[in-house]
């Protein structure tokens, strides 16, 4: 039985790395996630066999109670929510880690066996990675949930605490591998680890949530690696590689649209933000605003429109408005595309789902190095609730804080439209000089109502 | 566990972290958010560890760590993967 029970393992883990190929294209994406689906059903239904699973009343409990929660979180949720609800989901499978390994550790000792050394460090590192993962993937959820600030936290002696606190978690591994008998000192580990996720996760501001909540996955996968080596189960090993990977590759590609360091984004926020830089001197000009009826006019002329999405479409819940906006448009024949920034948004991906969920065509969906040559040829620029990402201060001022992140280059654009509630500054904490560029107009208003407004003057004209 | 068993073993561990690695670089940034609640469904394989302690024949600490983590574990894992299925559902090309 257990030789039918790992090959079915095997295939499970064959059926992950392909959903994840499958992941590689919107046409076969679908399917992909139902292969790895499927990979889970079978690799839970075989471990039902496994000769040590013997009582299923807790089984079965677990299983309905988790089925239940899950299932109502997944169906309940809207599609705004979606970075917290993957920022929750990813602290329960940390969590479950930590406590397999708990669970695993006091079944050895109760047994009486002696520990092998490579299960002891694996059940160290799993409870610490574990556990962090729960407590910074909540600490996470309740910054996006807006439950806890999305400001950057900071407290004192910040750096000088976390390290001390993870020398203390190597000093108590360290023990407990000599003398795994120590459980007082597992609790330890279990206790620092969970404050450390609240205390590495605080920091970081609502803006550098995408990095944080990427970088969380990777944690989520690899402390189920690291199960995988407490239990010896080389399916856990490699689906847990798999996570951990993909985390790892998304946290860079968020770290690079904002071209800053993983440290720097972890300490949290921009350093200076808000001193030095530009926006002080030489962009007090005044920037012209434009009234929804110029502007339906002023589009209806235009050929090439190229709309830029930020996180204020998500909060205004503008993605419906736009859509309408871009049907109008399209039935006057005029081409509009969608430029989308790595970052914007408070994950990877945001701007894309919550413009599918309005049922805008993928294919008008751009990434940046894909649109940005092609500003030149654009006519207007819309730019709805995205501020720091349209910022040129980041490609030739060099005091701007911003320096050096790349952006959509809408200013080169013929005509830009700034559609924001006021000119207040962006994330980073500096005023935004595009504002002030004579090719730009400010179109002020709440996102959703403003987009409405200005879809009712172009079905008038 | 022999040593060579755990060598096995990071030989398998780097091996994936590889195969993930060309993977997801392919993934276009239209699918980053279903790609990280999807490949987060998939870290929720921790559930086998977490079945097999729940099922222990005795009653102790470890069958309620088990519990706990079956329900964790579940709700990562129904939770995951039904969320990513109703965000793909909505990627269409007209």
């Amino acid at each position: 039985m257990q030789i039918v029970l790992y090959l079915v393992y095997l295939f499970a883990s064959v059926l992950f790395i392909l959903g994840i190929k499958r992941l590689g294209s919107p046409k076969t994406a679908r399917q992909g996630n139902f292969l790895s689906a499927l990979g889970m059903f079978l690799a839970i239904v075989v471990t039902l066999f496994d000769k040590e699973v013997i009582s299923f009343e807790y089984i079965i409990i677990g299983l309905v109670v988790g089925s239940l929660i899950g299932g109502i979180l997944a169906i309940k949720v809207p599609m705004t929510g979606m970075p917290q609800m993957v920022g929750l989901l990813n602290g329960f499978g940390g969590g479950a880690s930590a406590l397999v390994a708990f669970a695993e550790y006091f079944k050895e000792l109760n047994t009486g066996m002696s520990f092998e050394i490579s299960t002891l460090v694996t059940i160290v590192l799993s409870v610490l990675i574990g556990s962090i993962t729960f407590t910074g993937s909540l600490i996470a959820f309740g910054k996006l949930q807006e439950l806890i600030t999305g400001k950057v936290v900071k407290y004192p002696l910040q750096n000088p605490i976390n390290i001390l606190l993870f020398l203390v978690v190597i000093v108590a591994g360290v023990l407990v591998v000599i003398d795994p008998s120590r459980t007082d000192l597992l609790y330890v580990i279990g206790g620092i680890s969970l404050i450390l996720g609240v205390l590495l996760v605080l920091p970081i501001g609502g803006a550098d949530m995408p990095v944080a909540v990427s970088l969380l996955n990777s944690y989520s996968g690899i402390a189920a690696s690291m199960t995988g080596f407490v239990l010896g189960n080389n399916m856990l090993i490699i689906a847990g590689a798999l996570v951990g990977a993909s985390g790892i590759i998304l946290t860079m590609i968020m770290c690079k649209g904002m071209n800053r360091s993983l440290m720097n984004v972890v300490l949290g926020g921009w350093e200076d933000a808000g001193s030095g830089g530009s926006g002080e001197g030489g962009l007090q000009g005044t920037a012209k605003s434009v009234d929804a009826e110029e502007l339906a006019m002023l589009l209806d002329s235009a050929q090439n429109v190229v709309i830029v999405p930020g996180y204020g479409m998500a909060v205004a819940q503008a993605q419906h408005a736009v859509r309408d906006l871009t049907n109008i448009l399209e039935k006057k024949r005029i081409n509009v595309r969608f430029a989308i920034h790595p970052v914007a948004g408070r994950m990877p991906g945001h701007m894309n789902v919550l413009l599918a969920e309005a049922q805008v065509s993928y294919d008008k969906l751009f990434a940046l190095e894909d649109i940005n040559d092609d500003f030149p040829n654009v006519d207007i620029a819309i730019v709805v609730g995205a501020n720091d990402v349209v910022n040129p201060a980041a490609r030739h001022d060099k005091n701007s804080p911003i320096y050096g992140m790349p952006i959509l280059n809408v200013d080169y654009a013929k005509t830009v439209i700034v559609n924001k509630r006021s000119m207040n500054v962006g994330y980073a904490g500096i005023q935004n000089e595009l504002f002030f560029y004579p090719n730009t107009l400010m179109y002020f208003g709440s996102a959703k109502e403003a987009i409405n407004k200005l879809n009712n003057e172009l079905k008038e004209l | 566990m022999e040593i060579t068993d755990l060598l096995m073993q990071i030989y398998v561990f780097v091996l994936a972290i590889f195969v993930g690695f060309e993977l997801i670089t392919k993934v276009p940034p239209t699918l980053h958010t279903p790609l990280m609640s999807g490949s987060n469904a998939i870290s929720g394989i921790t559930i086998v560890g977490a079945l097999i302690s729940a099922g222990l024949e005795e009653f102790s600490i470890s069958t309620v760590l088990g519990l706990v983590a079956v329900i964790f574990a579940t709700i990562n894992v129904v939770g995951g993967y039904l969320v990513t299925d109703r965000m793909l559902k909505m990627f269409k090309k007209k």
